[in-house]
């Protein structure tokens, strides 16, 4: 594998116009690398999606590779409609478009950070290997006071061109005092079966929102995995939704930093899995000050042969009294062949603190089923409106009306 | 200061702290196989136990300490202990209880519940462990009446080895992590029960544990089998003399009940924590696992865990028959520099069973608290169900309550649910205590024990009322 890491790298450097300052950084990420190797389920965040097996299974040929100076096609059938909104569109890695054309373009600066080193510490090392062999990265600063008047949409896109089988994106946000940005990352069909990695950096100031939805619909064959870091300053408040249910494989992960008073972070997530997928969330939330709140709201509907998992982690800093953390996850197995795991979990080290969390798993209550068909429903049909129920719980935590309506339609819940 | 400020004194230091003078008989230092066989040959075991033990022990050449939990400890040098100490003389062992410890007997006094009336009013058949080799059991013609077996591992080693071969390890096997080999290698002594087919067991059995010599560790090995039909209740109790360094506790009990048996297993652990600085105290790192082997069986355990320097245990059901049940019920208590790493097992693998989780976990000064759980719900576990409730209660900012719970539903017919608070005493309580005239820590006490209520409801009735005073005592200087 190392052979293959270090000579697509070599190719990279030829191609790109990366400085090479920008070179030597990514090349200490890429012996990190190569020294830590892909996370096996023997370290204990891995224990339920041992990506390092499904590669192997599953993207024997993982090549890492892509020719950056060649621009992409930019397909204009995979934007959502109906929601007027800006636009980053990637590409088989590459950055082909940044529009922020509902906006003032003097409140946002996009700033090249390619040369400038990860600010926090981390023992993951997809993160070294995204950040080896992404392109140019940006940092999308929102200016003090400024809310973006539209959302904007990621797209994730991925045409037929594509060399590698790996592709890496990173992108950094800074949200000044006040400022509030609602993100989509949305994920367009594609069906080659490639890795993708995904790392964000949030830096939410005073005061500021966020709200990022993760939607991953379409059925492909992908092994995906997205890494956000969320630190908020006082009174910021992080929302994070995420739809998991296209890919094969998808593992999200997301730490989040309370490090200012009365800051608060919210995540709630739908699994809905049909077969042979296996999907993951996996959650640290650090309450590191005083009168911090958290709320993790998750629910899985496994079909056959699928398997979802919920790792969730509170810790609660000796000084962070006050502090108010919650989560919940429950699951309806549909089939004898599903699988859910969860392991919520609590490290508490103040006293004065309001901490708790609820798992739950099972089949399809038959007495809510029996009550339906007995009003006149089919056994279908009863067995739908309980799912859509199950899941509406989740979709009405959104608190953006039009995204909140978007999102219905698409995963295709009734109201 | 008078007498009875001194006896306040005494109280708060560690009761169970003395040892006792007697000349004991030690196996050379370290561990190897000569040990093993010295061992082996001072009790007079047949060839096919020493195979086990060597067995165990060229298992253990290839494992490697385990570090993933929670309280870290210093490195144990294994090569440093004595693996086996015995009283040296026939005489000096305590014949009965009146003989067995003066000032226990004494501190129990204290406690409001002397052992000897105890035992005598409660009819409750003990068999102590002093060190390694088992000195007193008491109550034996009533139990052999009944067909019941209740001796030390040695002697049922020699008396029932055919019971002893067909079951021993078989809940525990020696290829298991690394101290329960360590302890299949060099277990000296235990308990040994075997409740025949359909009968009831009409006392409570009991065993007290103690570590005297120094440092030496205490490998026991205790063998509950329940036949078609019976039931059991035992009691384990454990205390250990204050010494500075560090003692190694790694004992092995396995359960095992057939077809409509019933155990329940109860163990009071007050081992020596360590003094306010951490300093000495017991590594409790033990072993427990039962096994519903049979349909209609269930296996119950109940601890509350209020001593040892580290308590790192998980007592675990696998409940392989058709309906069988598993219970666990917990209070683990840790104050000063104390840590505990506990929580349970229930590996789900027959059909329509049941298992219930209930811990409670305080604690205070420094000290660290971890409850670490499974359930596992087998795919062919059809129909089955899992409640799992655990709450923690913190005094102090300075200590840490913690939750991780791993949670696997392969079974669609299945349920689990899960619950989990964490919080203090309020003020609010407090104050409404105090108001009706009980001191700051009567009303902490009082609170204390509602919030255990559900597992002290679960032990045996007498042990109840020693369990809650130790609660008390345990978050002496916690509060205020």
């Amino acid at each position: 594998m190392s052979e293959q890491l270090q000579s697509d790298f070599d190719k990279l450097v030829k191609t790109s116009k990366f400085s090479n300052e920008e070179i030597q950084f990514k090349k200490n990420f890429l012996n990190n690398f190569i020294k830590k190797g892909f996370p096996n389920r023997k370290q204990e965040d891995w224990k339920f999606l041992d990506i390092s097996q499904i590669i192997q299974k599953n993207i024997s040929n993982l090549s890492y590779f892509n020719d950056y100076s060649q621009s992409n096609k930019i397909d204009p059938s995979i934007f959502v409609d109906g929601l007027e909104h800006n636009k980053i569109i990637f590409i088989n890695g590459r950055i082909e478009k940044i529009d922020f054309n509902f906006e003032d373009q003097n409140k946002i600066e996009i700033i090249d950070e390619t040369r400038k080193d990860i600010s926090f510490d981390y023992e993951n090392s997809l993160i070294d290997l995204n950040s080896a062999f992404t392109d140019k990265f940006f940092k999308i600063l929102i200016k003090k006071n400024y809310s973006l008047k539209k959302p904007l949409i990621i797209y994730h896109s991925i045409n037929d061109k594509i060399k590698s089988t790996n592709i890496n994106l990173r992108l950094d946000f800074e949200l000044g005092e006040n400022s509030c940005l609602k993100l989509i990352d949305y994920f367009a069909n594609n069906t080659a079966k490639n890795f993708i990695n995904i790392f964000y950096n949030f830096n939410l100031k005073k005061d500021s929102i966020l709200k990022n939805y993760k939607i991953d619909k379409f059925t492909n064959k992908n092994l995906k995995y997205s890494f956000n870091n969320i630190e908020q300053d006082n009174n910021s408040v992080s929302e994070t939704f995420i739809l998991s249910a296209g890919s094969d494989y998808f593992k999200n992960e997301i730490n989040c930093n309370l490090n200012g008073e009365y800051s608060s972070a919210f995540i709630n997530g739908i699994f809905s899995l049909k077969e042979n997928q296996q999907h993951e969330i996996r959650t640290t939330i650090n309450h590191l000050v005083e009168n911090t709140k958290s709320y993790q709201l998750i629910k899985s509907v496994l079909g056959k042969n699928s398997k979802s998992a919920y790792q969730g982690r509170i810790f609660v800093n000796s000084k962070a009294q006050k502090t108010d953390g919650y989560q919940l996850s429950k699951a309806i197995l549909l089939d004898e062949t599903s699988e859910f795991n969860a392991k919520p979990e609590l490290e508490i080290y103040a006293d004065d603190v309001k901490c708790s969390h609820g798992s739950a798993s099972g089949s399809l209550d038959e007495n809510s089923i029996f009550y339906l068909m007995s009003r006149g429903l089919n056994y279908q049909q009863s067995k739908e409106l309980l799912i859509n129920g199950f899941l509406m719980d989740v979709v009405e935590k959104i608190t953006d009306v039009e995204i909140k309506n978007l999102i219905t339609n698409i995963i295709g819940l009734k109201q | 200061m008078d007498t009875r400020e001194k006896d306040i004194e005494k109280l708060k230091d560690y009761k169970y702290g003395f040892t006792t003078d007697i000349e004991s008989i030690k196996a050379p230092k370290g561990l190897n196989k000569d040990v093993i066989k010295f061992i082996s040959k001072i009790k007079k075991e047949p060839q096919w136990m020493l195979d086990f033990r060597l067995k165990a022990y060229e298992r253990l050449k290839l494992l490697k300490e385990p570090n993933w939990q929670k309280p870290k400890y210093p490195k144990i040098d294994y090569q440093d202990l004595y693996y086996y100490s015995a009283p040296k003389s026939i005489k000096d062992k305590p014949k009965s209880l009146d003989e067995l410890d003066p000032k226990l007997l004494e501190t129990y006094k204290k406690l409001g519940i002397p052992l000897q009336e105890q035992a005598r009013l409660n009819g409750i058949a003990v068999d102590a462990v002093f060190d390694s080799v088992s000195v007193a059991t008491t109550f034996k013609g009533e139990l052999t009446k009944h067909g019941i077996i209740f001796c030390s591992m040695s002697e049922a080693i020699q008396k029932h080895p055919d019971l002893v071969k067909k079951y021993l390890g078989t809940v525990i096997p020696v290829t298991d992590h690394f101290f329960a080999t360590l302890n299949s290698a060099v277990f000296t002594d235990g308990s040994f029960v075997y409740i025949p087919e359909g009968v009831k067991c009409p006392m409570e059995l009991s065993t007290y544990f103690r570590i005297n010599a120094s440092e030496t560790g205490q490998f026991e090995r205790t063998l509950i089998i329940a036949d078609k039909g019976s039931y059991v209740s035992y009691l384990e109790g454990c205390t250990a003399p204050m010494r500075d360094e560090n003692q190694l506790h790694a004992a092995n009990v396995e359960l095992i009940a057939l077809d409509d048996a019933e155990i329940k297993y109860s163990t009071v652990q007050n081992w020596y924590p360590g003094d306010e600085n951490g300093k000495g105290g017991i590594y409790n790192f033990v072993t427990k696992r039962g096994l519903c082997k049979g349909k209609n069986s269930k296996i119950s355990w109940t601890q509350v865990e209020t001593g040892s320097a580290i308590t790192w245990k998980y007592p675990s059901c696998i409940l392989k028959g058709d309906n069988s049940i598993g219970e666990f019920y917990s209070i683990a208590i840790t104050n000063n520099h104390q840590k505990a790493d506990t929580g349970t097992k229930m590996i789900h693998l027959g059909k329509n069973t049941k298992s219930k989780i209930i811990s409670k976990g305080i604690s205070a000064g420094f000290s660290d608290m971890t409850y670490r759980g499974l359930v596992d719900i087998n795919s062919k576990a059809k129909n089955s169900s899992n409640y799992t409730q655990c709450d923690s209660l913190l005094m102090g900012n300075k200590c840490g309550a913690h939750t991780v719970p791993y949670i696997k539903n392969k079974n669609f017919d299945s349920n689990i649910a899960h619950e989990a608070t964490t919080s203090k005493i309020s003020e609010e309580q407090l104050h409404y205590c105090q108001q009706r005239g009980l001191n700051p820590e009567e009303a902490v006490g009082l609170i204390v024990n509602g919030f255990c209520k559900e597992v002290l409801q679960q032990l045996p009735m007498e042990f109840a009322v020693e369990a809650q005073k130790l609660v008390g005592i345990s978050l002496e200087g916690s509060v205020g």
